[in-house]
């Protein structure tokens, strides 16, 4: 393990063959055990590691806590060192975060899919635990007395007698202890817990309110140049002809190079192209303007959005393809009187990290090494291998703070451009993608079209339920054949609808896609929500009934739903369904709560409404209010928001708020954003101007956020705001002025129709 | 030959003139706080101040700015001491950070007009800075606090601005 650090500086609780040997002994305190396999995107931490690879002391005593997941905003390297710093009994000023670079020894790295916590809050308390322990023998063994008579509490180990060791001179005393087996450690009851569960500081936030924090685009590799690419307008496209002379010629051009374009499925790797290496990156966008190419579209010249938008819409009003059924909804809908049907449509959508993608790579005899912003560096490490024909072992990523991410930073073509500029140029490379390349070769939101019909009883009940959804699937990323949604993406709150029916019928379409479709925060969550408490507010002013207490009603009394007993493939994010079942009592929970934070049923002044929704997604419960007011002239405004938030145990509560303020704010864009339309497979958006994310000015001054007080398992965070709040701000703007709001963006819908 | 000041250090450039202000400041002077996010004055990541004023630095040729002073994020006060960076991190307002320094230089430049503004103006100012992050709400708590502070140093003589500590109800 001696690669992770520096050993000429620093002395560590593990250096002998010994201490190794026994280490590893105790590993099975370790284990995944537990842990499924998840069903999102890839495996959790797959195997025992020894407590060394994350933490370790420094001559002075200060500790050194690893995290290997990436930083993106999320507050996990501030998050890692509480969980470790807590259990080993840590003085915070003492603890210093490191981050890993990509390697399989930390078990999985891939930051997204909001399960950073969940995955290894239990393993890193064990390995905090276990150092705990042996400082503590450590000190028993020098004082000769039992351990048990010995404490160990803010960096100090003291006994009764009034002996007091620090842990800095405990260190060879510690080297010489056997690590302990399971049945030797004592994790922390909650109510000792220090750091964890409570909003300790971000810890890198003095350097980012100083300027000094560095980004990927931040790192200066000595005698680095700058890369700026020019990509196929249309995905699948090819460079024809190229006529680079005049790009030669500006001043600082160095290089101009052509990356190959992908072969087969579109993965990870690069769209090809031709890139301008230069001085300074000024100098590469100017040369980028002179490049004279001429391009072979390819097929998906042919994607245009107006007319795959009415496909989308025309196939979910056709029966399609099975994914849940119990009852005989088809059957009650047609015998009804009492039916209501919608038709939900929302764009494709862009992740729009405020830095857009950057990665710097060094090519030499021994390999590639790379410094990028990307949310899991093992993908980087593969990715890179094959762009440049090397073994993924002579491959080392250095994971940089990422200047957001979204779900963006996962798919690392940048890193494998860089990788492979270095090679053909021979020198050290930083790829610098401009707003224009994040916005026009990105990987997008699926499109995605539903509709739903129900039928209700005389009370307003739910006698049946169907809902069709289709979008260009994640899956078409990966294979070529896959024009379907995967059960991964319908498990993504479509399968596991929460609606209390006897009769429900959910069905999915195959659009196949003619882009590049990739995760964006929340995912398919965000339509699916969408359609789904939009249409419950829609059937609750059907009913005449008050959007809550309609809510409660439809989606039923407090249960655990097993949706695979209705013939459905489901895969609960990859959490076990004992440990995480959809529990009806929860989601009911945040309901309530949030009702009673936002004064649910109060006077609404006229021009204003209040609108609501729930969703539980990446196994966290999550209800949100918004109130609005539309104007005559129908402006919009977000007067205040509510969120109610049960993500089970949390480390970091204000984090956790912070998140859900951050992520309603990201519902906020997902209603109101232009989105990424497509004409002739170019994509017609192409900086901010026209590709909208919201500003202050669309954003409520106040977003009022409960943290569920819970002793259930970690959850996820990162993303369950967000799906919730687009219905819930469609529901209000009904209550509003009783516009119900169906096909996203929201655009110029609200305005007065001209006669 | 340009000349102009940049965080009380005299520098000279005699490139491109057409260069923006702020890859003269990312790739000549290694000044990598001020982000690059859109190069269209869309987003004020790349905020800095000429001469007291802020500025989007993607779009300002670096000939417009011969003779002047610039401050950036570094420069605005290299401890962390200013009002406005101690009430970010006493607000937590970052989450991924990257458009943070901006958005603190567009804060500065605001509060320097305009000791205390009104929530309104508190939007206007900062709506052209974009946080994908959405850390809206506690930018602008942030910059209230700070303006409330001012005012009452205004009002009394005395600052009333809290030290910030470095959490929220933890001391660390």
């Amino acid at each position: 393990m001696s690669r992770y650090f520096d050993m000429d500086r620093r002395r560590f609780l593990k250096t002998s063959a010994s201490a190794t040997a026994a280490i590893l002994a105790g590993t099975h305190l370790m284990t995944a055990a537990g842990r499924a396999v998840a069903g999102v995107l890839d495996q959790p931490a797959s195997d025992a590691r020894p407590a060394n690879l994350f933490v370790a002391l420094r001559p002075d005593g200060d500790v050194e806590i690893t995290c290997h997941r990436s930083e993106m905003g999320q507050q996990i390297r501030t998050a890692i060192a509480q969980i470790v710093a807590d259990e080993m009994e840590a003085d915070w000023s003492r603890v210093h975060v490191i981050q890993a670079l990509g390697d399989p020894a930390y078990g999985d790295q891939n930051t997204d899919g909001s399960r950073s916590i969940r995955y290894n809050l239990q393993r890193l308390r064990e390995m905090g635990a276990s150092v705990r322990y042996m400082l503590q023998q450590a000190a028993a063994q020098t004082w000769g007395v039992d351990p048990s008579t010995c404490d160990a509490r803010g960096h100090v180990v003291s006994h009764f007698s009034g002996k007091r060791l620090d842990y800095a001179e405990l260190i060879d005393a510690a080297l010489t202890i056997k690590p302990p087996e399971a049945t030797e450690l004592t994790l922390k009851r909650r109510e000792e817990w220090r750091y964890i569960n409570t909003g300790m500081a971000h810890i890198d936030l003095q350097d980012i309110v100083t300027g000094k924090a560095s980004f990927a685009a931040d790192l200066r590799a000595p005698k680095a140049k700058v890369a700026v690419i020019e990509r196929p307008p249309v995905n699948g496209g090819t460079v024809k002809r190229v006529s680079d002379a005049a790009a030669r010629k500006v001043k600082g051009v160095i290089d101009i190079i052509q990356i190959p374009a992908p072969k087969g499925a579109a993965g990870y790797q690069p769209k090809g192209g031709v890139a301008v290496i230069a001085e300074t990156t000024w100098a590469a966008i100017q040369g980028r303007k002179k490049l004279e190419i001429e391009w072979d579209d390819g097929p998906n010249a042919a994607y245009n959005s107006e007319a795959f938008k009415r496909e989308l819409l025309d196939s979910v009003n056709q029966p399609q393809g099975h994914v849940r059924e119990a009852g005989d909804a088809a059957a009650v809908l047609a015998k009804s009187s009492n039916t209501h049907s919608a038709d939900y449509y929302m764009p494709h959508l862009n992740q729009s990290p405020m830095e857009p993608p950057c990665a710097t790579a060094v090519y030499s005899d021994d390999g590639v090494e790379v410094w990028a912003a990307t949310q899991n560096p093992r993908a980087d490490m593969d990715t890179v291998a094959a762009m440049v024909d090397l073994d993924k072992a002579q491959i080392k990523v250095h994971v940089t703070l990422l200047g957001g991410a979204f779900g963006r930073k996962s798919k690392p073509d940048f890193s494998a451009e860089a990788a492979y500029l270095s090679m053909k140029s021979g020198l050290p490379v930083r790829v610098q993608w401009t707003r224009e390349d994040d916005i026009q070769h990105g990987f997008y939101h699926a499109v995605s079209a539903q509709h739903v019909e129900a039928a209700l009883s005389d009370e307003g009940k739910v006698e049946a339920y169907l809902h069709r959804t289709s979008f260009t699937p994640v899956a078409s990323l990966f294979s070529e054949e896959a024009r379907a949604p995967a059960d991964w993406e319908l498990g993504l709150g479509f399968t596991d609808n929460p609606i209390d029916t006897p009769n429900i019928t959910l069905e999915r379409g195959d659009p196949g896609a003619m882009t590049r479709i990739g995760w964006m925060r929340s995912v398919s969550n965000n339509f699916h929500a969408f359609a789904v408490q939009s249409f419950i507010a829609e059937l609750a002013n059907k009913a005449g009934r008050d959007q809550k207490d309609y809510l409660l009603e439809a989606i039923g009394p407090d249960r655990i739903i097993d949706v695979s007993e209705q013939n459905a493939e489901y895969g609960n994010y990859g959490g076990d369904k004992a440990v995480y079942p959809l529990d009806i009592a929860r989601l009911r929970a945040v309901i309530e709560k949030v009702a009673t934070m936002s004064d649910w049923g109060r006077d609404i002044t006229p021009g204003r409404g209040l609108g609501i929704a729930a969703h539980r997604s990446f196994l966290t419960y999550v209800a949100t209010v918004v109130e609005v007011e539309v104007s005559d002239a129908g402006e919009l405004d977000i007067i205040k928001s509510w969120v109610a938030i049960d993500a089970g145990t949390v480390v970091n509560p204000d984090s956790v708020i912070n998140q859900t303020q951050g992520g309603s704010v990201f519902g906020i864009s997902n209603a109101i954003s232009t989105g990424i339309t497509f004409e002739n497979g170019r994509v017609q958006q192409s900086n901010f101007h026209d590709s909208s994310i919201a500003r202050m000015s669309d954003a409520p001054l106040e977003i009022e956020v409960v943290v569920m007080p819970s002793e259930e398992e970690p959850a996820g965070v990162g993303e369950p705001a967000t799906p919730v709040f687009a219905p819930a701000l469609c529901n209000a703007i009904f209550a509003a002025c009783g516009k119900r709001i169906r096909q996203l963006p929201i655009g110029d819908q609200l305005k007065p129709r001209s006669t | 030959m340009i000349k102009l000041t940049v965080n009380g250090v005299a520098h000279q450039f005699d490139g491109d003139t057409s260069t923006p202000v702020l890859w003269f400041l990312r790739d000549e002077l290694n000044l990598t706080g001020t982000k690059f996010g859109c190069g269209a004055a869309q987003c004020g990541a790349c905020t800095v101040h000429v001469d007291g004023k802020a500025q989007r630095s993607c779009v300002l040729p670096i000939s417009a700015v011969d003779g002047a002073s610039l401050t950036t994020i570094e420069g605005l006060d290299p401890e962390g001491n200013h009002p406005l960076q101690k009430a970010w991190i006493e607000h937590q307002v970052p989450q991924c950070g990257y458009c943070q320094g901006g958005q603190i230089m567009q804060a500065a430049s605001l509060l320097d007009k305009n000791p205390s503004p009104s929530d309104q103006d508190i939007v206007d100012a900062m709506s052209g800075n974009l946080c994908r992050c959405g850390t809206y709400t506690r930018i602008h708590k942030a910059i209230k606090s700070v303006a409330a502070s001012t005012l009452s140093q205004n009002d009394s003589g005395v600052q009333q601005f809290e030290p910030a500590t470095r959490g929220r109800g933890v001391v660390v």
